[in-house]
């Protein structure tokens, strides 16, 4: 039996801004974002939740986009790669993630750097096993976890708490 | 396309023929007649088009009006830095500032012919002619120079993309006025001299990657970032097992999803719609039987399959009498080694986008291989070689897994068959099982020590790595190396599914073998495998690199099992020398290894980027663990039994080692590989490492807990 898609019109917030879409509610966040968004700085990778490379920010708190319905994000805030910098600055992390050379491929890179803004918001101050065990779950093919944990540890004291 | 349409790689070196003389259509130069084509000559095209690199400097480089310099590179860059090398190299060969090159890289209309990214190439067998048509543009700029500015061309110096009169430094002309963005038809008779490492400026310096910006951002683009308009995303339906037979379809369901297109070539049946999660629910409707061949092959039984299969050994290296090397030794070591299939397991995974115009192509496409890919993609469509243009964004990551583009012929087909642009982006799944692993293996030795702890006798095999990395570097008077299967691709018959290159390919089942037979002599003899390894040793590179290593990491000789956990390996690949030490820790209970510390020395020659070569020290030393410890491909006949990364463990955060490395200086030797050398010697250091810990002797990569406990078993 054929189900008809649950189309629906709803509202939040991305990068700052309002949006209002109309889209089925079922799909998945990742690709409304790279499809009708056109925002393809999140990526996918495993599509399972097992990867990390599509993970973005909602309400302050790293989710995988590749397994988060759009409804989900109803009235709620989102933050993609894209919105994090701020009147044309880099964001600490993103400085951080330069400086530190703390990328290869860079594939990635946004869902680490989404996923360590979510760390450095529970972790103001993370130790290093903060930070190891909020990054765990994304995982890194060419190695740069070294620099990656020195990366968020240089971002950690700049901004000092206040993300 | 079918797999055995696939074209094999073969490791050749990059034909250079910079020093062959230059076409006859330039022999106006050195008559002072100062020639500017436009760009997208023929004859350039023409070169474009062959399978050498070009003779003429500028199929590498044009030097714009604003006096920005475009670099031009058929390499492509999967992480591995050559997009911040490759423009160092140049800038410092014409005496331009770094900020001023821009690279273009792997599009096969812009860029000069090129084999392809891997085998740690780019640095030490590109490199040469980049650099060479750099000096060589720098040369005719300076002439150039010495007519506008009337002074003789020794008197004038070039810096920064000037000319300047090294009497008066505001007498000068730029690059830019000279060049005017055109093509440069002057050459310079004779072969230019490239600098020497005293000489260089930018090259040899430290420098962060170009590319970093662009992917903090989110910017930067890969081949699934393409966005065309009225672009669909295809799913193809997939077998259930590799030689697995299509008997039924009924996509009947499918069809009745809006907006969704159904393709059907035969055994080919795809599933298309503007959203790929849309195109992936299609697939999910079209029911299909497949008939599945019987086998009794697995991921335990593949090692016997191996051996019965194995083609004649070639010789790779032959010495001395082995005869006389087995009388002389007094304890023999008979050992057989092993390791399972392994995947690429990029994280971006296979992916193209194709559009087609008329009888014309144009392919965005995540390869290491653009140029091959391209005549993959003509075959298929039916198309001239020169009207299909393969583009390559930024690859996610490829370690000789990209050197296979199915993808992208498969996104060129359904554009043709549509008449839409087609994107194919593969489902962690597809890529598990259309990955060309690295193969299983097997390697038997059988060494002798004499009773003065010298090597007497090496008897090595080695069945389907590969021959990379099989000759030994140890001072030995009666050895030989056999290769059963030299290549990782074996005959039809031997691997039941796709085998390929994988990071240093070969040469990791190979270090992995040696140097543990190598540890199992040391502790034969009783002595210190450090101090084993030096007294059978003479050649004075690696002699030097396994000094500095074991200096850096502050080892203190004893004899293994010391109860430590310290383990040591060396490794030669592509000219690069490496060696490595790990501490490491042994759960006996569980079978648990902690790799608390890694240091790697490495002589590389002469080094382009230190800290780019040292992000791929340490990024071999972070993807060598999983090979090392976790990573497997399970299988059942044809069917592959990863799917995603809960099954196939890669390495994490919570692995991390403390690493340290070296990069010796060695100006007297070229630029030699730095993207694959480290990786190695990752297999037999944490080997090695846990017999010094526990007493273990491990035979089988990966070294999982299962195989840690059922060996403690054994004793």
């Amino acid at each position: 039996m054929e189900e008809s898609p649950m189309t629906e019109t709803i509202q939040f917030t991305l990068n700052g801004k309002p949006v209002q879409l109309t889209v089925d509610t079922d799909r998945m966040l990742l690709w409304v974002l790279r499809t009708d968004l056109g925002l393809t700085g999140t990526k996918f990778g495993c599509g399972e939740s097992l990867c990390g490379a599509c993970t973005v920010v909602v309400n302050n708190v790293a989710v995988r986009s590749c397994q988060t319905p759009v409804k989900y994000i109803r009235n709620r805030e989102v933050v993609t790669i894209e919105g994090l910098m701020k009147d044309g600055n880099l964001h600490p992390l993103q400085k951080a993630f330069m400086e530190h050379d703390a990328l290869q491929c860079g594939y990635c890179t946004p869902g680490m750097i989404m996923n360590a803004y979510s760390v450095l918001r529970k972790h103001p101050t993370p130790s290093v096993t903060d930070i190891i065990e909020g990054m765990n779950d994304n995982l890194c093919r060419c190695g740069a976890h070294n620099r990656i944990v020195e990366a968020i540890q240089t971002a950690a004291k700049e901004v000092k708490g206040g993300l | 396309m079918k797999d055995d349409q696939y074209s094999g790689l073969e490791f050749l070196e990059e034909p250079s023929d910079l020093q062959i003389s230059r076409r006859d259509f330039l022999k106006v130069a050195g008559s002072g007649i100062f020639v500017l084509f436009t760009v997208g000559d023929t004859l350039l095209a023409q070169e474009r088009q062959g399978r050498r690199l070009p003779t003429d400097f500028n199929a590498f480089l044009r030097i714009g009006e604003d006096g920005r310099v475009s670099c031009f590179v058929g390499k492509i860059e999967m992480g591995q830095g050559v997009v911040t090398s490759l423009p160092q190299m140049l800038a410092d060969e014409l005496d331009v500032p770094l900020d001023s090159v821009d690279i273009v890289m792997g599009d096969t209309d812009l860029c000069p012919w090129d084999m392809g990214t891997f085998g740690s190439l780019s640095t030490r067998s590109f490199g040469p002619s980049l650099r060479a048509a750099g000096a060589e543009a720098r040369q005719v700029m300076l002439e150039l120079g010495s007519e506008q500015l009337k002074i003789a061309a020794n008197n004038l110096v070039t810096e920064d993309g000037f000319v300047i009169d090294k009497t008066d430094k505001q007498h000068r002309v730029s690059y830019a006025q000279l060049a005017q963005g055109k093509k440069i038809e002057r050459h310079v008779s004779g072969k230019v001299a490239v600098k020497k490492p005293s000489e260089f400026k930018i090259m040899s310096k430290s420098m962060t990657r170009r590319d970093a910006h662009e992917k903090v951002t989110g910017e930067a683009k890969y081949a699934g970032d393409i966005q065309l308009p009225g672009m669909l995303s295809a799913k193809v339906l997939r077998p259930p097992a590799h030689g697995a037979k299509l008997i039924d379809v009924d996509v009947s369901e499918a069809k009745k999803m809006k907006d969704v297109l159904v393709v059907k070539e035969g055994d080919f049946v795809a599933v298309l719609h503007k959203y790929p999660d849309v195109a992936e629910e299609a697939l999910s409707k079209i029911k299909a039987k497949f008939d599945k061949p019987k086998s009794d092959l697995d991921d335990k039984s593949i090692f016997d399959h191996l051996l019965k299969v194995a083609p004649e050994g070639k010789s790779v290296a032959k010495d001395g009498d082995l005869k006389a090397g087995e009388s002389g030794a007094k304890t023999i070591v008979e050992e057989t080694y092993f390791n399972d299939y392994v995947a690429h397991a990029a994280i971006e995974p296979h992916t193209a986008v194709a559009k087609i115009e008329g009888d014309k192509a144009t392919v965005w496409a995540s390869t290491q291989n653009p140029f091959t890919c391209k005549e993959e993609i003509a075959k298929e469509l039916g198309f001239l070689s020169q009207n299909v243009r393969v583009i390559t964004p930024f690859v996610g990551g490829g370690f000789g897994g990209k050197t296979r583009n199915l993808q992208a012929a498969e996104a060129a087909l359904l554009a043709k068959l549509t008449g839409k642009p087609v994107q194919v982006v593969y489902s962690r799944k597809e890529e598990f099982f259309f990955d060309a692993f690295r193969p299983a293996a097997v390697v038997k030795i059988r060494s002798g020590i004499t009773d003065k702890g010298k090597i007497s006798l090496w008897d090595y095999r080695v069945y389907f790595a590969g021959e990379r990395g099989s000759q030994h570097f140890y001072d030995i008077p009666n050895h030989s190396t056999t290769a059963y299967n030299s290549s990782w691709v074996g005959a039809a018959g031997s691997h039941p599914f796709a085998t390929g290159p994988w990071r240093a390919p070969g040469n990791n089942t190979n270090t992995f073998a040696r140097e543990s037979q190598i540890d199992i002599m040391a502790a034969k003899a009783g002595i210190d495998p450090v101090e084993f390894r030096l007294q059978n040793m003479t050649d004075k590179r690696m002699i030097r690199v396994l000094k500095a290593a074991a200096e850096k990491a502050g080892w203190k000789p004893g004899k293994a099992p010391s109860g430590r956990g310290h383990g040591v390996a060396c490794g030669i690949d592509a000219g690069t020398y490496v060696a490595s030490i790990a501490e490491v820790e042994v759960d006996k209970g569980i079978g648990n290894v902690r790799v608390k510390r890694v240091i790697c020395a490495q002589d590389m020659g002469v080094v382009i980027n230190p800290e780019g070569a040292t992000i791929q020290m340490e990024g071999c030393i972070m993807m060598g663990l999983g090979y090392a410890l976790t990573e497997q491909v399970h299988f059942k006949g044809g069917d592959i039994l990863e799917a995603n990364f809960d099954t196939y463990q890669i390495p994490r955060f919570s692995w991390l080692p403390k690493i340290e490395t070296v990069i010796l200086d060695n100006k007297e030797l070229d630029p030699q590989g730095g993207g694959e050398p480290a990786i190695v010697t990752m297999g037999g250091v944490i080997a090695n490492a846990i017999y010094d810990a526990v007493g273990v002797r491990m035979y089988q990569l990966p070294m999982t807990p299962e195989r840690i406990k059922e060996q403690t078993k054994k004793g």
